[in-house]
């Protein structure tokens, strides 16, 4: 079992995951379009992989042993694109780029455009097939790198997922790890009780019996519980012979209260106010234009 | 006198990927439980480990090629045609097309020849899908010895390819002494009546069609268009001008394919009356080979008499609607 996560560790990647949320807001606002909901629900998942878990040279980003990271919830991509930034792939400044034309930060990741992203993702179900193909490829040529896939629980619904899931299953792909950022709505879903309610894309337990059912290991998590998250990981690593799915239980907009557990925060512009607010709950002053690198 | 037979694309498919194995240990084969059919079992005998076996799931099929090749394998995706590319087309799309990603699209059981199979795995819109998708080359090999060299230059080329290949033996095209380029049309016949333009197997059937026109005293110039993508322009426009009228000849719908992409360059780059036979907007069906070439009109003897019917069509006074529109 690898070793856990010191205090001071700890707050330095609850501050990454902060620094995400931050970058994730900025991004948006500046570009008046994106999504917010899926990439605040990820942002501790990712601080975490990318600040402590994964074995990664920014600095060498087609480095061939290097752990490799697959957004197959692709419109969360702001997300990822600040945890690369503050990771140092790229100037924390360029998130302010997002979605305009020209950027390497186009709307759904595009590999051709920005090193550090091991494949394009947007049209769902996809990423964890090509992850399927990176582990396959990683073990076939003696690599002893590990694959993170993260899917929404909302893209589980595509027919594809549940593809890659019985196939991964047959090839004993246990370097194979499927994070499920299970946030619980999804873009516009099944209206609930009260008018701005919706049901979850899958109910309680659900997700971890079907995974569960095509022979993966499964793991459960609060998915903004750093140590836990960090810890799961970990233990996620430490192959059986079968590939791994963590179900992260997470709540979409986590970060900015007014954003939390609303549904139609999937995607949605920011006013002024609503940006000062959100600014505020996580702690960075508007002054600073790049994202809160410092 | 008609063309002899060559062997089985199918057979050349499994054979050649396998001796490219051999070479490069990068191959990699994928299936999806057609094999046995596709001969990529030739593969998987020969070396168990690169064959991986996908099962009955395509669309993940197509994104576990992608992963694979950004870790440096060249994979060969083989299955029908029906499953490696349209049921697939989302994930071409994204993961392979649009990343440029090095994975070679091997489509078997291409055009009417599916075993009598019918309408679901005839796929009578291969070519217009593959040649419309930016990023795609896409390849019809004429026979077996084109298509032999169809797959070794893809396996040498890094980005994304779509080869069709048939699964039956079909006529011999050309000799041990013809080279493939990608990208190049290539003159098989030499006329000045009638330009004719052919891709994949059907081409063997036009030059026996060139040949039944030649005994009625007209004189066909045969182009063999092998890549649809990137498209040989010059050669098309240089066969158009050898004569008055140009009839495009396809295996697959002839809207959007072969006698789309020659209308598109003619159109634009010299104006000629152009004619396409080929399935016209209609779904395949069950049948025998020469049960369907005979239906949709693409035998030899069928050929040659729609392209007599539209000559003296031309040279009849009245038709003034197949008038050549000039510039």
């Amino acid at each position: 079992m690898a070793a856990t996560v010191d205090v001071a560790d700890l707050a330095c990647l609850e501050d990454a995951a902060r620094r995400i949320r931050v970058g994730v807001i900025r991004g948006v606002n500046q570009a008046k379009a994106g999504h917010l909901g899926g990439p605040l629900s990820a942002a501790d998942i990712l601080a975490a992989l990318y600040f402590q878990v994964m074995r990664i040279r920014p600095d060498e980003p087609d480095w061939p042993d290097r752990d490799r990271f697959v957004l197959s919830k692709g419109h969360s991509s702001i997300g990822l694109y600040a945890a690369l930034a503050l990771r140092g792939y790229f100037p924390v400044e360029e998130l302010l780029t997002f979605d305009s034309l020209g950027s390497r930060l186009q709307g759904h990741p595009d590999m051709t455009r920005l090193p550090g992203l091991d494949m394009s993702t947007g049209s769902l179900g996809m990423g964890i097939s090509a992850g399927i193909g990176i582990a396959l490829g990683c073990r076939l040529a003696g690599r002893d790198a590990r694959t993170f896939v993260m899917l929404g629980d909302g893209e589980c619904q595509e027919g594809e997922v549940w593809e890659a899931a019985f196939l991964a299953s047959r090839y004993g792909l246990d370097k194979l790890i499927v994070i499920v950022d299970y946030n619980k709505l999804q873009q516009y879903g099944w209206p609930g009780e009260e008018p701005d309610d919706r049901l979850p894309p899958a109910w309680p337990g659900e997700l971890a019996a079907k995974w569960s059912a095509f022979g993966w290991r499964v793991l459960e998590v609060d998915g903004h519980d750093m140590a836990a998250v960090v810890r799961v990981l970990e233990q996620a690593t430490a192959g059986d012979g079968r590939p791994v799915a963590i179900i992260a239980d997470t709540i979409k907009g986590r970060g900015v209260s007014f954003m939390e557990g609303r549904y139609y925060w999937h995607t949605r512009t920011l006013t002024a106010d609503e940006f000062a607010t959100a600014m505020a709950e996580l702690g960075e002053p508007v002054t600073n234009p790049a994202g809160g690198a410092a | 006198m008609t063309l002899p037979m060559g062997r089985a694309m199918r057979d050349v498919f499994g054979q050649t990927v396998t001796e490219l194995a051999g070479l490069d240990p990068r191959i990699v084969m994928l299936d999806a439980d057609t094999a046995s059919s596709t001969k990529a079992d030739i593969f998987a005998k020969a070396y168990p480990d690169r064959f991986l076996e996908m099962g009955l799931a395509e669309q993940n099929m197509l994104g576990v090629a992608a992963g694979l090749a950004t870790t440096g394998f060249v994979p060969f995706v083989s299955t029908f045609v029906a499953f490696v590319v349209v049921r697939p087309l989302d994930q071409i799309r994204v993961l392979i097309a649009q990343t440029g990603l090095n994975v070679k699209i091997c489509g078997g059981y291409a055009g009417l020849f599916t075993g009598v199979a019918g309408k679901t795995h005839l796929i009578v819109d291969d070519l217009p899908i593959m040649r419309a998708m930016p990023g795609m080359v896409t390849v019809a090999p004429g026979d077996d010895v084109e298509a032999e060299q169809v797959l070794r230059w893809a396996a040498s080329y890094k980005g994304p390819v779509y080869i069709r290949l048939v699964r039956d033996a079909t006529q011999r095209l050309f000799d041990e002494t013809y080279v493939f380029a990608p990208g190049r049309a290539v003159v098989v016949r030499d006329g000045g009546d009638v330009t004719l333009v052919s891709t994949g197997t059907q081409t063997p059937r036009v030059v026996d069609a060139a040949d039944l026109l030649a005994a009625r005293g007209i004189a066909a110039h045969v182009l063999h268009v092998p890549t649809l993508k990137p498209l040989d322009v010059p050669a098309i426009v240089a066969a158009a001008d050898r004569t008055r009228m140009v009839v495009t000849v396809e295996e697959g719908t002839v809207i959007g394919g072969l006698g789309g992409a020659v209308s598109e360059t003619l159109s634009e780059h010299r104006p000629t009356l152009v004619k396409r036979i080929g399935l016209q907007d209609v779904y395949g069906e069950s049948a025998s080979n020469s049960e369907l070439l005979e239906l949709y009109g693409l035998s030899a003897a069928r050929v040659a008499d729609q392209v007599q019917a539209l000559l003296e069509a031309r040279t009849t006074p009245g038709h003034a609607s197949h008038a050549i529109p000039l510039p």
